[in-house]
């Protein structure tokens, strides 16, 4: 006979089981096939791989399957330096963005968060205004302003900043300028919630304690600002490494970042083997920031139990 | 030109007080937290500022402290004016009610943060920190995080940090708010060792009227921004100048009368007899008020027959060493009397309903006329 608190301990697990369900449904499954194709080999076939698994083959069937994966698109990926520098100007993007983010943002974060009280949420509205808008739709947006003959040209050149207009579109600073803006509130938002937690009294401990109010800020805010630092940085960074729309809409054609390369090897090239590779490679790479920023939770978490 | 402006208005008298504040006032909008205030503090005097909530005790010491700038008035610091003095340059420091511990450092970073804002060198301020921990018990624990310390702890490592710097005026604003009863009434008597070990002078904000007593050279009572009255506790408690402070500090009953002799009031309670004084003219309106401890209560009409009245006892709070009796008069008026409890099963004792006779000699209130 079950007591209702069999019961109680029953459901407490359902409920525990529940994400790690999600997980498996959403992301462990995909990333199994993934992983399947990135180890089989193109083929004319429909899907373009083999070897293709049939579970009505049973046991020897598997075995016979996994005998004609192959780690060859791996190979490719790590030999070829066409896909080793498309990952390196990821990052470098990726990081250059971050940077660019963090400097704009901060000062954004830093106003909000000392902004009367009354303000602040329409200020966080303002924020997030823009998701209410398509992300495809904001980026053609830039190229209207971007292009040629564009409102940003035209501006410059009334301002007489500019003699002629300049390209910026097909660019890297287009680029950049896309991810900076499609990324700031990711940036915005965990610093300002950091910043608006701050307690002000500190700033008065360390005025009265001999620090003028500029030294106090690199003394108290910034280090105590520091985890939402963290967090924004990767929840910019990680997305940014992976981005395909805004390079491949206002970036130019000479150099690709991996989203592209992998979109041109799987619907170019339909090469599904490589461009899963490409895929297990990202993770395995995005892997050491995110593992990162887990332990900085973490400690964060110890620390505000304790 | 800001030194000039100071020196003009320095103090040559070397006895001046070591704070002056001369008609202060602060205004929040329409609000007026602190009115034309005027006091003087004592070089190393332990100075408290009490009063409910709200009555602007907590602004004048931030405005001590440089985070509020007066709306009118002075404020000198050793004959200096220090009205126009950012909060960083002055040499007071304070502790803050929340301690508002930096929680990135760790208790050696907090106390030696003030050291490390001027040109000392690592030595110096090791030295400094290692005498301050010492200081405030709590060596060998430079090394630990804040959020690794108990609320006492905190507490220590606050008192440490703003001490170091040798201040000239010590600020607490609400120090032991935070702590248990019984750790904070330690602690009072551990910042009373303190200050006279230091000799510095310490100005503490306070609402806990029994912490100011106790802990406190002199006491400025405070209500609605001003002052209500500005004495040591003895005197505050045993001659308080206005009805509105003998009713804060500590119990009280108020009797009012009018003065008919020599030494002799009218009342709803009869003919009472107090000391003659210059306050107790003939014919004017006066209270008597009656601490509950100056009264005495027995169950048969005292032979004196001098200050007695009857009455049944309405309420009794116990409070363990002693109870709190509040007696009804034929007048219906209540009257608050202390008893110890000297007996432990409590034979001596009343209770609700028994007719009591109260009185007390004509020195045990003091004449109020306002």
């Amino acid at each position: 006979m079950r007591t209702s608190a069999d019961n109680r301990n029953w459901s407490a697990r359902a409920i525990l089981l529940l994400p790690y369900l999600w997980l498996v449904i959403f992301f462990l499954a995909p990333f199994v096939i993934v992983l399947k194709i990135s180890l089989s080999q193109t083929a004319l076939a429909q899907p373009p791989y083999l070897p293709a698994f049939d579970a009505s083959a049973g046991w020897v069937g598997l075995m016979e399957f996994a005998k004609q994966l192959s780690a060859d698109s791996f190979r490719l990926v790590l030999s070829d330096s066409i896909y080793l520098w498309s990952y390196l100007r990821s990052l470098q993007i990726a990081a250059i963005s971050t940077f660019a983010l963090l400097v704009i943002g901060y000062p954004i974060a830093y106003g909000m968060a000392r902004a009367p009280r009354a303000w602040q949420p329409p200020l966080v509205m303002a924020i997030v205004l823009p998701f209410w808008t398509s992300f495809l739709i904001r980026i053609y947006a830039w190229i209207n302003i971007l292009q040629r003959d564009g409102i940003l040209n035209d501006l410059l050149m009334r301002l007489h900043a500019i003699d002629g207009p300049a390209a910026w579109l097909s660019s890297d600073t287009a680029i950049y300028i896309g991810m900076v803006y499609s990324y700031l509130p990711f940036m915005v938002l965990p610093l300002y919630a950091v910043l608006e937690r701050m307690d002000e009294s500190l700033l008065e401990a360390a005025a009265d304690l001999g620090c003028p109010r500029w030294k106090a800020f690199w003394l108290v805010t910034v280090p105590l600002s520091l985890p939402g630092v963290a967090a924004g940085a990767l929840l910019c960074f990680i997305p940014i490494v992976g981005e395909f729309v805004i390079p491949d809409l206002l970036g130019g054609s000479e150099s690709l970042m991996i989203g592209q390369t992998l979109w041109t090897e799987f619907f170019s090239n339909r090469d599904w083997p490589v461009a899963s590779a490409i895929a297990v490679a990202l993770l395995g790479l995005l892997l050491v920031p995110i593992l990162f920023y887990e332990r900085l939770q973490q400690r964060s978490l110890e620390g505000s139990r304790s | 030109m800001a030194d000039g402006e100071a020196s003009q208005h320095r103090v040559e008298n070397k006895k001046s007080p070591l704070v002056r504040f001369e008609a202060v006032t602060k205004r929040f909008g329409s609000f007026t937290a602190v009115e034309a205030l005027s006091l003087d503090i004592e070089h190393g005097e332990f100075f408290a500022l009490l009063g409910p909530s709200g009555c602007g005790k907590t602004t004048l010491l931030r405005m001590l402290a440089g985070f509020e700038t007066p709306s009118g008035g002075r404020i000198y610091l050793d004959g200096e004016d220090i009205v126009a003095v950012q909060p960083h340059r002055r040499p007071v420091n304070m502790m803050f009610q929340s301690y508002a511990l930096f929680p990135h450092l760790t208790v050696e970073g907090n106390i030696g943060f003030g050291l490390r804002q001027e040109k000392a060198t690592r030595a110096e301020i090791a030295g400094r920190v290692t005498e301050m921990l010492a200081l405030v018990r709590l060596q060998g624990y430079g090394g630990r995080r804040i959020d690794q310390l108990s609320g006492g702890q905190r507490q220590r490592v606050a008192l440490a940090r703003s001490l170091i710097k040798r201040p000239r005026v010590l600020l607490l604003d609400e120090p032991l708010a935070a702590l248990d009863k019984k750790l904070r009434t330690e602690t009072q008597f551990e910042l009373m060792e303190l200050q006279r070990k230091l000799g510095t002078t310490f100005v503490i904000v306070t609402h806990d009227q029994e912490e100011a007593m106790i802990v406190a050279d002199r006491i400025a009572v405070m209500d609605q921004g001003r002052l209500m009255q500005v004495a040591p506790p003895a005197e505050i408690y045993e001659r308080p100048n206005s009805r509105w402070v003998a009713d804060f500090i500590g119990e009280v009953t108020t009797i009012e009368g009018r003065v008919s002799g020599s030494g002799i009031i009218d009342s709803a309670i009869g003919q009472l007899r107090i000391v003659d004084s210059d306050a107790a003219k003939l014919g004017a309106t006066i209270w008597l008020a009656l601490r509950p401890e100056k009264i005495a209560m027995g169950s048969e009409r005292p032979i004196s027959g001098l200050n007695a009245v009857s009455g049944t006892v309405s309420e009794i709070g116990y409070r363990g060493d002693m109870s709190i009796y509040k007696v009804r008069l034929a007048d219906r008026s209540l009257v608050k009397v202390a008893r110890a409890n000297v007996s432990a099963r409590g034979k001596d004792s009343f209770g609700p309903g028994d007719l009591v006779w109260l009185s007390w000699p004509p020195d045990a209130g003091v004449i109020l006329t306002g």
